[in-house]
């Protein structure tokens, strides 16, 4: 079985982890000021990558936390699982970061 | 005290049924009587509320078989209690932990116990649940939410020299769970080898 190492319990079955969705979608600042198409976009829309994902995972069925992952889509390997609010620790991730919201990734 | 009453009218889902060793393999299955339990919630806990250690390390257990705390998260734990500790305890926490917001939630008629004891007791429990049960991985005194076949369930492990769990489970989940346990010890022992 594939093992999941949560931030906050180390090394468990993905059995018991529910995976969040994309990770690191900034809310914007002033949604009043978006179009309709941007808001849309904000809401539903999301990156389908081959390669290097960063998710939100929930430990459902343990500790219960929220946390971020990245995850290769390919391999299905989890390159690091860092607690929400962290940074992650190697370098690829910095690529994820600089493309935290939709929209600065489609500009 | 309307709580005492109720408490005292409480049907076990399992009944009062017997320790059982089905396989003769030395596990032996039994369903723990009516005990308290309580869910506390607190974020930023300090060292103790009314005796029980909130300072452990997440997934440990602290305290004896009759009363017991146990950490399921960063802000989460597990209490159980006797039945006659039950009325006063949430009090006693909640006069120690004085002004700071927390959630101290009866869940007494929610949970069921099985203690599952004996030397290949982790073996019947690995039958439905993946968690790694050696020694290494999860001693004695070690606690955590988990899942065994398709329910949740809280596994403890307490001190002793045979390993003792303790298999806390939804009460509507009892009966499946129960069972699950039941079936899984025929496959471990002299029994299965045969």
């Amino acid at each position: 079985m594939l093992l999941i190492a949560c931030p906050y319990c180390g090394n468990r079955p993905e059995t018991e982890f529910r995976c969040g969705g994309q990770a690191h979608i900034a809310r914007p600042a002033d949604p009043g000021a978006l179009s309709d198409a941007q808001w849309a976009e904000y809401l539903f829309i999301r990156d389908n990558p081959r390669g290097i994902h960063a998710e939100r995972w929930n430990h459902v069925h343990g500790c219960g936390r929220w946390f971020n992952a990245r995850r290769d889509t390919v391999s299905d390997r989890f390159l690091a699982t860092y607690k929400m609010g962290e940074t992650p620790q190697s370098q690829e991730s910095n690529s994820i970061l600089s493309t935290s919201t939709q929209a600065e990734a489609r500009a | 005290m309307l709580e005492a009453l109720y408490r005292t009218a409480r049907a076990l889902p399992l009944g009062r049924a017997p320790a059982s060793d089905p396989a003769c393999s030395g596990v032996q299955i039994t369903p723990a009587g009516a005990e308290a339990r309580f869910a506390l919630r607190i974020r930023d806990a300090g060292a103790s509320a009314a005796g029980l250690p909130l300072d452990g390390p997440i997934n440990s257990v602290r305290g004896d078989d009759r009363r017991w705390i146990a950490r399921l998260g960063p802000d989460e734990w597990l209490i159980g209690s006797d039945e006659a500790e039950a009325d006063q305890l949430p009090a006693a926490i909640a006069a120690d932990l004085g002004e700071r917001a927390h959630a101290i939630v009866d869940v007494s008629h929610r949970n069921v116990g099985i203690d599952v004891s004996g030397p290949l007791a982790a073996a019947v429990l690995n039958a439905g649940c993946p968690l790694d049960l050696g020694d290494a991985a999860f001693p004695a005194g070690s606690a955590t939410r988990t899942l065994f076949g398709k329910a949740e369930i809280v596994l403890i492990r307490h001190d002793g020299a045979t390993p003792r769990y303790r298999v806390e489970c939804w009460r509507s989940f009892a009966t499946y769970v129960h069972g699950l346990l039941a079936e899984a010890s025929l496959g471990v022992g002299e029994t299965a080898r045969r």
